[in-house]
């Protein structure tokens, strides 16, 4: 029963990491239709720009309580610029040629960012400054520790400011419409490169945030956490119903779920054939079956569109 | 197939050509060139059976290394004294078929698992398909890297190696063989066999572009709403695409094996997966000619890029500040976006493909 409650404290901390990261995947192919490959890489560069500026910044004696919210936000800024200049480059010249065109220069675009990080950071594991004590918590025999706490919270409050956002305000309003139908928006004078910016920002500034919590979580962050980290977001956001908001979020718990119960109980279910070597496994088939049984997700309504 | 003899005489002068290439390389560059001039005829093979996925049918496969992966370790357990290791009942010398009872032993293996991977995808958009098959190739890759518990059946990490030297007939192609008093050493040997191979996955790839079914992957690529209003089975067609080209990988996957007598999951790593797809966009998609110069150039720039930016840094800087493997798929990706703004269609583009991927003339269509 520990194992089970551990699993699942620790699924749901993954899940809403996940969340973060597939709502990124999910607002831009909402009103794009496309996919952007690039997205993971754009979680890893916000994950080293925020240890980098956390260390220099405690390098030079900054109280840790100041220094936290600095780097988060140089993180974001930085991440947002990556989003902006990769949507105006690769992205808005190719808006109507056929599919093929776009997705390819989305792999071109993330094999740069992650090549880039490598030569600017090198291949080693970069450690995330402890900040804070960091203490354990019991809850019925299960362990919880503060960053845990935190990062559950605070990815929980991002998703409803992001639902305020989209559902309350002005931009939020434009940003629905450009989705629904991009010609009649332009028509009611929606600038629509601006919200596809916007889009591509926010985006951005979610994984700067979500890049942040995956290397506190596990205290390391590396050049190519980028790929498999963005593949089981894309995965959770296919599970929820890609494009939509509400489903991204569901499902990035759910596979933060699936994937620790998973891993947790393998080796008993197989009897000891198949170790938590596998645990990124799952993702995979999690994948496969939603597209096999359920390609709208969860919550979509519509059945994906065909090629 | 009549020839006139201008052709024909040029036919015989390109052969005279290519049969020499080793012999013209090991004398201007070095025995160690000959080496990288047959993986580069490996890459081409391989790049051709991606262009029948991406070129012809359109569809875009990012885990087509995977299927290169399939067929090298199936070569490395039907002919190495590996399972053994495994079995020892029932293999106590391990397995050692023969190259021809592997090869297309290993060409179906991939195929299936083609298959397997795209029927439950190949009905949704072409979006679906490249995710899943980038993380079919990491499952791939992580599978060959902890299966060797409880049954040691890929050894893990480590990989296999002490794999049987391709032999045909007799002739094993791991020694140097005498042929009318010129002595070829083992290098030589494997470029004309993957000179063979190459030249019938050409002539395969020709065949299937003019055939019917080329005509409706094209179909298919252009249009497939219209393609199967058209009355073409779109599904069943992109199948085929889909198989047919991890069946290339697969064989292809088999000689590597073969030649390199050692394999292990490293070889079959996304970042082969994306230059194999470099090759074919950057060449020319649909167009063979232009994916064999994309293949050529791709395989032969990595060594470049060895023996001339470090020197070039040292003698600069005096040190090394980027890596030439960084460098390299560095250019890599910065190839595809290249390529995509700017010449979508390749260095030598196919006609029809051209026409398609310019941008400016569909805006026109819509």
């Amino acid at each position: 029963m520990e194992i089970f409650l551990q699993q699942i404290i620790n699924g749901l901390v993954q899940g809403s990491v996940y969340a973060l990261v597939a709502l990124g995947y999910t607002m831009v192919y909402g009103i794009l239709g496309l996919i952007n490959f690039a997205h993971g890489e754009i979680v890893m560069i916000g994950a080293m720009l925020a240890i980098s500026s956390l260390t220099a910044l405690l390098g030079i004696g900054t109280p840790p309580l100041l220094a936290l919210p600095l780097s988060i936000g140089l993180a974001m800024l930085g991440c947002m610029a990556l989003g902006y200049s990769i949507e105006r480059i690769a992205y808005r010249p190719l808006r109507h040629a056929p599919r093929l065109a776009p997705l390819i220069t989305a792999i071109g675009v993330s094999i740069v960012l992650q090549n880039l990080a490598m030569m600017i950071w090198g291949r080693e594991y970069h450690s995330f400054p402890q900040l804070i004590a960091n203490d354990p918590h019991n809850i019925g025999g299960a362990i919880i520790n503060d960053i845990q706490i935190i990062i559950f919270v605070l990815a929980l409050a991002i998703m409803a400011g992001l639902m305020l956002l989209v559902h309350r305000t002005r931009l939020g309003r434009a940003m629905r419409a450009v989705a629904e139908n991009q010609h009649a928006a332009q028509l009611m004078g929606v600038d629509i490169n601006r919200v596809i910016s916007v889009t591509f920002m926010l985006g951005s500034a979610l994984a700067a945030v979500a890049g942040m919590m995956i290397s506190a979580n596990y205290g390391l962050a590396h050049y190519y956490m980028g790929f498999l980290l963005g593949l089981k977001a894309f995965t959770a956001a296919v599970l929820g119903g890609i494009g939509n908001l509400r489903g991204a979020m569901l499902g990035g718990l759910l596979l933060g779920l699936i994937e620790s119960l998973g891993a947790g109980y393998i080796g008993a279910l197989s009897g000891g054939v198949f170790g938590s070597n596998y645990q990124d496994v799952f993702a995979f088939f999690v994948l496969i079956a939603v597209l096999v049984f359920r390609p709208s997700g969860l919550l979509g309504e519509k059945l994906a569109e065909r090629a | 197939m009549k020839l006139n003899s201008k052709s024909k005489s040029l036919l015989v002068a390109l052969a005279i050509g290519l049969l020499l290439i080793p012999f013209v390389t090991d004398t201007l560059l070095g025995r160690g060139w000959v080496r990288i001039v047959d993986f580069a005829m490996l890459y081409i093979m391989l790049a051709l059976g991606l262009n029948i996925v991406v070129g012809f049918a359109g569809l875009l496969d990012l885990g087509y290394i995977a299927f290169f992966g399939v067929g090298a370790y199936c070569y490395a357990l039907a002919g190495s004294p590996h399972l053994a290791l495994a079995f020892p009942m029932i293999f106590p010398n391990g397995v050692h078929l023969s190259f021809w009872v592997i090869l297309p032993l290993a060409a179906l293996l991939a195929g299936g698992f083609g298959v397997l991977l795209g029927a439950p995808t190949l009905r949704l958009r072409g979006d679906y398909l490249a995710i899943v098959t980038l993380g079919f190739g990491e499952i791939i890759r992580i599978f060959l890297n902890n299966l060797n518990a409880p049954v040691n059946l890929t050894n893990g990490p480590q990989g296999i190696s002490r794999i049987d030297p391709v032999s045909l007939a007799d002739v094993r192609l791991s020694v140097t063989q005498e042929i009318f008093g010129i002595s070829l050493p083992s290098v030589h040997l494997y470029f004309y066999l993957f000179l063979a191979f190459t030249v019938l996955v050409i002539f395969a790839s020709q065949r299937l572009e003019k055939s019917r079914i080329g005509r409706a992957w094209m179909a298919i690529r252009e249009d497939e709403v219209a393609a199967s209003a058209m009355g073409i089975n779109t599904r069943n067609l992109k199948l085929l695409a889909f198989a047919m080209g991890a069946m290339f990988g697969g064989a292809s996957g088999a000689l590597f094996a073969g030649f390199q007598g050692f394999v292990s999951p490293e070889s079959f790593s996304l970042m082969e997966s994306i230059m194999v797809l470099c090759m074919v966009v950057l060449g020319g998609m649909g167009n063979i000619a232009g994916v064999i110069l994309g293949g050529v150039l791709l395989a032969v720039l990595p060594e470049v890029l060895r023996h001339s930016v470090v020197p070039l840094q040292q003698a600069l800087f005096g040190k090394m500040i980027v890596d030439p493997e960084s460098l390299r798929m560095l250019l890599f990706g910065g190839a595809l976006i290249v390529m995509m703004l700017y010449r979508p269609a390749g260095l030598l583009p196919s006609r029809v493909r051209r026409r398609e991927l310019d941008t400016d003339e569909v805006v026109e269509t819509v």
